[in-house]
Order: C-alpha cells, then structure tokens, then sequence
C-alpha cells in the first residue's frame, strides 16, 4: 500500500451521555408487577444518582463512535517506547472467557477451584523458569505495584537482619516509577549517572554503595533500550555491602530466553503481564505484575500462596515471616490466564524468537532513522531505540510536533521526552508484532515529516490535522482542570 | 525553543548550575528561574513552594515546579530562611513563563551568608556555561 495510512474516517460526533439523555427516556422495561405493592424502607429512599436518562441504542452508538475515535493496537502501530504494545491473540480472549474460568469466584474453597488453582501454580513455575529465578508471587496489580512489593521484600529481609538501611540506588535510566516505588517503601532514592555509553558503569555504583544502601533498582534494559552489561559486576558490589538488587523488568520483552535474571545477581525483579506476556495494555487492562525472586526471599512472599501437596493445591497462608496481601484475593486473574494462554501456544522457542525479532525490528529502525534523526547513542540497541529533536532545532521544530504529525500518517506517536537523559527523547518501540512493510511504512513516514519540518514547518506546528480532535491544549487542561462525566 | 542568543538573561543577576536566578535586593535575596529553565520547561501548569519561616541550605531543595513536559525540584541558590513566596503562583504559574524575573519571583531569602552569592554564575558565565554544553 503506498497510501497514507492517515484519513479522517466516517468519524461522528457525540455528546456526553449527559448532554443525550432525555428525560423518561429507558433502556429496559420491567415485567407487569405480579405481586402486591410494598412500600420501600426509609433509608433506602433517596434521589438516587444522577444518570442521565437513555435508550439502549443511545447507549451503544455512544460508546461505538466514542470507539472510532480510539487508536488501540488493533488499529495500527503502536510504538510506544517502554510500553511493549505487542499485540493481543485473540486466543487469549477465547480461554480467559471459558465459563469455568471467568465466572469461578474467589471465596469458592480451594477443592472446588483445582484448576484455577492449578493455572496460578503453574504460570508461578513458568515466569519463575523465564526468569531464572526461584519463586514468583502473582498477587501484585501492575507493574509499579510489582516494584512496591519488591521493595518491602527487601526491607523485610533487611529487618529479619536486624539491619536500618535507609537508602535505594537508582540510576537516570531506570523506569521513573523506580525512584516512586522505593520511596513509597520509606527509602531515600540515590541517582546515579549512567555512563557515555548510556549505561551503568560499576565505578559509578561503587562510589554511592554504602552498608546503609538496601540495593540497587536496575531497569534491564534499560529506559535507552540498552542493555546493562555490567550488571553482574555491580550486583557483586552491591552484594559485597550485604544490598539486594532489584531488576524492573518491564523490558523483558527484549531477553526472553536470552537472560537468565537470576544468575546475573538479581535477587527480586518484577515482570508486566501486560507487556512482555501480551496481555491487553493501557485502556484495555487491567494489569498484572508478578514478582520474582531468589529463594533468600521466599519466606516473604506474598501469602496466600499456592502450593501442591500431593497432586491437589492449596492455598496456603502459614507464612510467619511473609509481608501479608498486598492485593485483594489472588491478583488480576483474568490477566493470568491470558499470560498463560500466551506462554502455552508459544513456548519456549517462540518466546525466545518474540524477543529476537523485537530487538531486530527495533535495532532495524535505529539503523534506518538514524541519519534522519538524531541518535545520541549509537550503539546496537535491544527492544527500543531513542532519538532525539537535534536536527530539527534549527528549524525550531520540536519532538512533540514530529510526534503530534505522526498521528496524521496513522501511526501511534513513540513515547516522548522520556527517558530525560536525552533531551528531546522520541523512544522508539516497534515489538516483534509489526512486519518489515508496516515497519518501512512507519520509517517512511517520519522521513517524510523530517523533510516537512524543512520545507513546510507550519504542517508540523498545526498537527495533527486530520485526527477528531486537533492539538490539545495541555497546558489549559492541567492549570484548569475540568472533571466531568 | 530559544536559541542561545535569544536568551534573557539580565546582568544584574546572579545564576546556579540548576538556572535558579538571585537577585541581592537590600537585605534579603530574591530568587526565580531564569529564562532557560523556563524555557525548556514549556508552560508551567504547577507550583508548589516551601512555608515561610522555612529554612534551607545553600542548593537545599525549596521548591517543586511542574510543566506539560516534566516535574523539577528548585534548589536555593544561598542558604536562609524563606521570608516571602509568591503566592500569586498557586493561581497563575505561567507568570513564571511571562515574566520570570519580575512577576514571576518564587521566594525571599533572608541570606544566612550573603557571600555565598559570590559562588553563582554571574550572566556571561551563564551564556558561557550553555555554549559549552551545545
């Protein structure tokens, strides 16, 4: 197709349900009363909430049109850097909605729910085994919440040491959730600067290493698609203080079979569900952040814990030492079995290639942009690459407008301006889902708005044009915010 | 955004590494940010600073400042206690991006050490500093 994915569509306007409804308007009607009236109890009289009234057909061409304004992965690429928008096989849907599975209650008895259970233990086995390491915890919601749970398991075995370790090491290009996580947990953040070649070096670590450090949060790879190469050497030296390392690994997407996590010296690390395991992302949630760890940790993992004893499961709670529930019931279960879905039709091979052709296309994309754009690290890159505005100073023409003129060409814009190291970033993170001619479209696209940010800038500046709503006005949005249904 | 020589970056003035400006005004210090920080920050839509009475050291962390594009902490360019803020901030953060040296102002500073304004960069050095980072 040689054709501008970008168009505007039969896109239709719609107001808030608010706005549509008509006063005595319905959208179901009540059997005739074949009993005698009664009147209500006191305390449940009252206004009730304000709904607007609707017919069933206001309803759903509401939320249809509303639909057609959307961009999912299901509508284009999606190269949101970080966020590994890897598209979701509709298998996954198929078994997550069995009738056994998506109407099982959390409170039904562990002898009337085997093979939930049986699903939980053994996802537990899976993630545990692609991550090398040696037990995983399915209970946190997402993947910052995965982070959380990873820091008060540390500050648990620290406590069990009798220790008061009152800081985390965090490097300039881990995930900005790091620094949050570790002080929600009571930790003092250290920043550490990555090196010139993107990465942390160990000297760096070295330096701020202290018996006061409770470890080190590495983002593996890291937040410039760069793998840590040194991470061995700096978990030895975090490890030498008595520190515990953890690895957010929400970029695992990148080394699937390729790293053992667990025998580069990470003690706890976290995995997305919604990344790297094709589970629906963003909008179409929930997540899930499982939480791996070395056997030192295990006697704090979440509880309830599902556990095989003699061929039946059960759950089990007889963990003195644990740090408690961190989620209501068992963790986003309908996210688990689409991850288990996933894992069971690929397997270990196919995984492995999921995240070779990720890091093919996303090194393929470097290579291709990289005279357009300006590539501050030029170096062979894993799952994402990150470019910057640079060249397109001169022109007075910033990322957010490349960004913005992208969605013109029908593309998702990448991430931008993250990660802060590089100033201007466009984080670029294509998955193993998009093929070599959508790939070349996509590059094709940028060159094209980098020769018009030279010729016509003003294009660039307008943009997006052709999208429902044209460029927002953030700034009026956050000063004066307007909450409304 | 700017380019170097279209930055305003007034002589009276003194400039710390993280473009906090001070201005020495009797007494007390005056201190903002200057036109490069707001400049790169883009629109301010936040601004959360510190209580009077507050008191702080010389590059203490006094103030948080949030733009569509990114979240800064503000360091204090001389050591002191705050004896003002700019409370018209809270309402309208953008008199940072349209006037940072006048209307604009975040805080007062009674110095604990006015010498320590000696240590900032003075405007060319500033200029300097951003030429050599190009």
């Amino acid at each position: 197709m040689n054709e501008s994915l970008g168009d505007t569509g039969l896109i239709l306007n719609d107001p808030l349900l608010w706005e549509k409804g008509k006063k005595g308007r319905c959208g179901f009607s009540l059997p005739r009363r074949d009993v005698e009236s009664a009147p209500l109890r006191e305390d449940l009289i009252d206004e009730g909430p304000d709904f607007p009234d609707l017919s069933e057909v206001d309803v759903v061409r509401h939320y249809t049109r509303l639909a057609q304004w959307n961009f999912g992965v299901d509508t284009g690429m999606y190269p949101l850097g970080s966020c590994t928008m890897k598209y979701n096989p509709k298998i996954n849907e198929k078994y997550a909605s069995l009738p056994g599975l998506a109407g099982a209650h959390p409170l039904m008895p562990a002898d009337l729910s085997q093979g939930a259970l049986k699903m939980m233990f053994e996802l537990e086995e899976y993630l545990t085994e692609i991550t090398g390491m040696d037990a995983t915890t399915l209970q946190p919601a997402a993947g910052a919440h995965g982070e959380f749970t990873g820091m008060l398991l540390i500050h648990a075995f620290h406590v069990r040491k009798g220790a008061s370790r009152s800081k985390i090491i965090v490097p300039d290009t881990a995930h900005g959730t790091n620094p949050a996580s570790a002080a929600l947990c009571g930790y003092r953040p250290v920043a550490v600067s990555s090196n010139e070649d993107g990465i942390l070096s160990a000297d760096a670590v070295a330096e701020v290493m202290d018996e006061d450090t409770a470890g080190i949060m590495i983002t593996n790879p890291n937040t410039l698609g760069l793998f840590e190469e040194n991470s061995k050497e700096i978990a030895e030296i975090i490890h030498a203080k008595g520190g515990l390392v953890y690895c957010d690994g929400a970029n695992m997407n990148a080394v699937m079979g390729v790293v053992k996590m667990g025998a580069i010296g990470v003690d706890v690390m976290q995995l997305n569900l919604h990344k790297t395991f094709s589970t629906p992302h963003g909008g179409g949630g929930p997540g899930s952040g499982p939480v791996c760890i070395k056997k030192h940790l295990e006697p704090f993992l979440p509880v309830p814990r599902v556990v095989r004893d003699n061929g039946t499961y059960v759950l089990a709670e007889d963990y003195p030492e644990s740090i408690g529930k961190v989620q209501a019931f068992h963790g986003a279960f309908g996210v688990m079995i689409k991850a288990y879905s996933y894992i069971r039709r690929m397997g270990p091979k196919n995984l492995n290639k999921a995240s070779q052709l990720a890091v093919l296309n996303a090194n393929y994309i470097k290579e291709r942009l990289k005279g357009t754009l300006h590539l501050p690290y030029d170096r062979p890159c894993m799952h994402e690459c990150v470019f910057s505005d640079k060249h397109q100073a001169a022109q007075k023409i910033a990322t957010m407008d490349m960004a913005k003129r992208l969605m013109d060409y029908g593309f998702h814009p990448p991430t931008v301006y993250f990660p802060l190291v590089v100033h201007g970033a466009i984080m670029v993170e294509p998955t193993e889902t998009e093929s070599k001619e959508d790939i070349d479209q996509f590059i094709d696209a940028f060159k094209a708005i980098v020769n018009e940010a030279k010729e016509d800038p003003d294009l660039l500046r307008d943009a997006p044009r052709s999208c429902k709503v044209r460029r927002l006005d953030e700034t009026t949005a956050a000063r004066k915010p307007c909450l409304a249904g | 955004m700017k380019e170097i020589n279209e930055l305003n970056l007034p002589d009276d003035l003194r400039y710390a590494d993280d473009h906090e400006w001070a201005r020495v005004e009797g007494d007390k210090v005056r201190v903002g940010l200057d036109d490069y920080a707001q400049d790169q920050l883009g629109d301010i839509v936040f601004v959360e600073l510190p209580q009077v009475g507050d008191t702080f050291k010389q590059g203490g962390e006094f103030a948080t400042v949030e733009s569509v594009k990114a979240v800064v902490e503000c360091y204090l360019p001389v050591g002191g206690e705050i004896i003002a803020v700019n409370s018209a901030l809270e309402e309208s953060p953008e008199l940072i991006n349209k006037s940072s040296y006048d209307d604009g102002w975040m805080v007062d500073v009674k110095p604990t050490d006015l010498s320590e304004i000696d240590a900032l960069m003075t405007s060319d050095a500033c200029l300097e500093k951003l030429k050599g980072a190009e």
